[in-house]
């Protein structure tokens, strides 16, 4: 038993979905807005990897793994922006983050 | 079997991800995230991408989400306040949100994908058979996509100097040793 790859196609855009909505209700919260990108990532590798079963070509899942240490770099550079923020402004609402100029 | 299999892990999948988004605390946020990534990897294994899901474990499991969990309880914010906002952008979200799946369902049901039965069985007896998984990517990324990997080693080292840079601070009245004056004394 072959499970369809339209299957993993509509899970992929649920959790993408999911990932879209997390950015716009978590407004005040940029740590938050961080995992639902995370989250939007893994729906792009979910689509890479079924892909990759389909054709049976590999360079699908080569591309996961290219994904993945962008997905690890940004994470890394997200969390030290939102550190610096929050050391200068007490808070991270994303609200007054344009204020972190210079 | 498999199918029942995959229905329990993306009901799953679905379920943790919106309890990402929704819960209270960040902490819980970040547990439930370990969660959606542990079944992801399980999906994965139906892909028969086995060196994938092992990396997505260790990468994400072991380094992104420890990284997150630092970060909170670095961060010394009361967080319930900042859930009181959250019904202001609910209609806004759920609007863009359901257009983008409407779109996005009606790409997939137009598309002509059937799955195929393995036409090619060379292939297949040759990758997955024969050779397992891992050597396949190895035998692949470090030949055709090697400036590629190279570049993605240098992006990471760009990224570790970036945070390590950003997050530097000299504070004054913190007693440190002096490694020089330590050693060259009497």
């Amino acid at each position: 038993m072959v499970i369809p790859i339209t299957y993993f196609l509509y899970l992929s855009i649920i959790v993408f979905t999911i990932g879209l909505i997390g950015v716009f209700l978590n407004r005040k919260n940029l740590i938050i807005i961080l995992m639902s990108l995370e989250l939007i990532l893994l729906s792009a590798n979910i689509n890479f990897v079924s892909f990759s079963n389909y054709y049976e070509n590999i360079a699908g899942q080569i591309f996961v793994f290219f994904n993945l240490s962008i997905a690890a770099a940004e994470a890394a550079v997200g969390l030290a922006i939102i550190v610096i923020f929050f050391r200068k402004k007490d808070s991270i609402h994303i609200d007054n983050i344009n204020t972190l100029k210079g | 079997m498999t199918i029942f299999l995959f229905f329990i892990v993306s009901i799953l999948i679905i379920t943790f991800s919106l309890l990402v988004i929704l819960s209270k605390n960040p902490i819980h946020s970040v547990l439930f995230l370990i969660l959606v990534f542990f079944n992801t990897s399980i999906l994965f294994l139906f892909s028969k991408a086995e060196f994938l899901a092992m990396v997505l474990l260790i990468v994400y499991v072991g380094a992104v989400a420890v990284l997150f969990l630092f970060v909170i309880m670095m961060l010394d914010i009361n967080f319930t306040k900042l859930r009181k906002s959250l019904l202001n952008y609910l209609p806004t979200g759920l609007f863009v949100g359901f257009i983008i799946l409407l779109e996005l369902i009606y790409v997939v049901s137009q598309s002509q994908l059937k799955y195929i039965e393995s036409n090619s069985t060379e292939y297949n007896n040759i990758s997955h058979q024969i050779l397992d998984n891992t050597k396949i990517i190895g035998n692949i990324l470090y030949t055709d996509y090697f400036l590629l990997f190279q570049l993605s080693g240098l992006i990471l080292l760009v990224a570790m100097i970036g945070a390590i840079f950003l997050t530097l601070r000299k504070r004054v009245g913190v007693k440190k040793q002096n490694i020089y004056k330590q050693i060259l004394q009497k």
